[in-house]
């Protein structure tokens, strides 16, 4: 593993030392959590506010609560930071693309962040919580018993603020490893920010593909587990950065991450794989017929663990600073908050930088350690060991 | 579980997904395949210096003890022709020696027997000389002596006289 002990031990002792803090949290996060529901149905009554077109003012916490639900989700625009008072947000518009009887394609501007009814071609479309639902000309949505919206959603390949940032990390990273690979062609050793990259390829290799696959097959996953880690760990640390950006901590995108590592893994799987999930060796047969069942639900059961991981733990990082930061916000005495709220910001802070990477890693590593397994052809048990002490 | 539901698009599921197979594709194609040729190549060159590094040193080490092994050896020849050479000297020394002493001793013995045999003959010659002498002198007085008359007696008579004593 990369961590050696010096951090992990910085992390529990800092974990045990702010346990009080916690501690003290606790009875106060009760009592939001009762002011959260409130607030819920402030929500939805301020739904139907909207839609009459007036502006309630919503109290801190709620408008808190909404803010990181916004941050959370994706959005059809890019929206650095908005004026209140004024109504006005700064960024730029993305395009819109919808499958609803046709493909129809609009700036997001048209939707006005949720505020006005857009019309396109004699249909009409009304951004309600990050979503694009269907409407008529006065924009009526109408709200189920939990408060979601009931109407029709439309087919949406909107060009998103997260397929924005993932396209800016693509060509990112495209451009960092093949001035990483032009860069061999100087000389064997690279120059420049080559030599932050290449231990990090030499790492991938030794650390995480060679002894989880094996060094004669490891090669033909080499491209993909590097680039899901880089990948992976880029948007992680653009999650980090002021810009609002979650990408990592969207569900749409770790399913896709784990669903290509569950189709390389199960086509890439030997006979030998096949022949433990189906027909267990060495157990008696009618064990044989119980495993069976288990052991294929455990194929699904890995990618999944692998997609609820990474989303989990990137979303609760953002949740958590976002908390904190809104300490201030919300807090009376901006003296007493701002410095508790700074350092413990900072605190998580420094720990969701190390995150960012350990999620990346741990991604990449169960990836190959799935693939290891599917491709192997004896040490089963030993790698079952593995992959509980990692989970 | 209804939020994580209800939070999944489809759309971003799809872009993600092609983003994802065009930046592996890409980056395959012109980052990872150079890459990790380069650092393989790298590492085996690496390697391959290392080992012949080592070889060269063991082959140093081989040279050295080669070396040794010819100056020993030719230190022992050296030795051995030395020796050799002395020893014939030796013998050659002594076998001239004794080849001298035979030819001596040969020389010596035919000198003892021509000496002899000249010694012989001498002494052969002698003795007739000698022989041959004494008869002419005697040969001599008898005439002289018998040329008168009165010593012809005179020696018959002394024979006689000698015969008498007999």
């Amino acid at each position: 593993m990369v961590i050696s002990n010096k951090p992990l031990s910085f992390i529990l002792a800092a974990f045990v030392a702010s346990l009080p803090i916690m501690g003290f949290a606790n009875p106060e996060s009760d009592s939001t959590h009762v002011q959260t529901e409130t607030a819920h149905e402030e929500k939805v009554v301020s739904h139907n506010a909207h839609q009459e077109g007036e502006h309630v003012a919503l109290d801190p916490k709620a408008k808190v609560d909404a803010f990181i639900d916004h941050h959370l989700q994706d959005s059809h625009d890019f929206v650095f930071f908005s004026d209140e008072k004024e109504n006005k947000h700064y960024g730029f518009s993305l395009p819109v693309i919808l499958i609803d009887g046709g493909l129809k394609v609009f700036s997001s501007s048209k939707l006005h962040h949720g505020e006005e009814v857009a019309e396109v071609d004699g249909s009409y479309y009304k951004l309600v919580h990050g979503k694009i639902y269907k409407t008529d000309a006065a924009g009526t949505i109408n709200f189920d018993e939990h408060g979601h919206p009931s109407n029709e959603k439309p087919l949406d390949f909107s060009i998103t603020k997260n397929v924005v940032s993932m396209l800016f990390v693509s060509v990112l990273l495209f451009f960092m490893f093949t001035g990483l690979a032009k860069s061999y062609k100087k000389g064997p050793i690279p120059t420049g920010f080559g030599r932050v990259l290449e231990p990090l390829v030499i790492f991938i290799r030794d650390e995480i593909a060679v002894p989880n696959i094996g060094e004669k097959k490891y090669r033909k996953y080499m491209g993909y587990l590097l680039t899901v880690f880089f990948f992976v760990w880029v948007l992680n640390l653009l999650g980090m950065t002021p810009l609002g950006i979650n990408v990592t901590g969207n569900i749409a995108i770790t399913v896709c991450l784990a669903a290509f590592t569950f189709i390389i893994t199960q086509f890439s799987a030997n006979k030998d794989y096949w022949g433990h999930i189906f027909w267990m060796p060495g157990v008696p047969v009618p064990m044989k017929i119980i495993l069976a069942p288990i052991e294929v639900l455990g194929t699904l059961t890995k990618p999944f663990a692998l997609l609820i991981r990474l989303y989990a733990n990137i979303t609760a990082g953002h949740v958590v600073i976002m908390s904190l930061i809104a300490m201030i916000f919300v807090g009376k005495n901006l003296a007493a908050d701002l410095p508790i709220s700074l350092g413990l910001t900072l605190f998580i802070s420094v720990i969701e930088v190390l995150v960012a990477f350990l999620q990346a890693f741990i991604f990449t590593m169960l990836s190959s350690l799935f693939i290891g397994m599917a491709v192997q052809d004896h040490d089963h048990a030993h790698h079952h060991e593995d992959e509980t002490a990692i989970i | 579980m209804d939020k994580l539901i209800n939070d999944f698009s489809f759309g971003l599921f799809f872009w993600q997904a092609l983003i994802l197979v065009i930046l592996i594709l890409l980056l395959v194609k012109f980052a990872w395949k150079p890459i990790m040729e380069s650092i393989t190549a790298r590492e085996e060159g690496i390697k391959n210096a290392l080992l012949s590094a080592e070889n060269a040193k063991r082959e140093m080490e081989n040279l050295q003890a080669d070396n040794q092994r010819i100056l020993n050896e030719a230190r022992a020849e050296r030795d051995a022709m030395l020796k050799e050479a002395r020893e014939m000297k030796e013998k050659m020394i002594a076998d001239s020696k004794n080849e001298a002493q035979e030819v001596g001793q040969k020389m010596i013995d035919q000198a003892k027997a021509a000496i002899e045999s000249e010694k012989n003959a001498a002494m052969a010659e002698l003795k007739s000389q000698v022989s041959s002498l004494s008869l002419s002198i005697a040969e001599k007085l008898l005439k002289e002596e018998l040329s008168n008359k009165e010593s012809q007696t005179k020696l018959v008579e002394k024979m006689l006289g000698d015969v008498k004593l007999n």
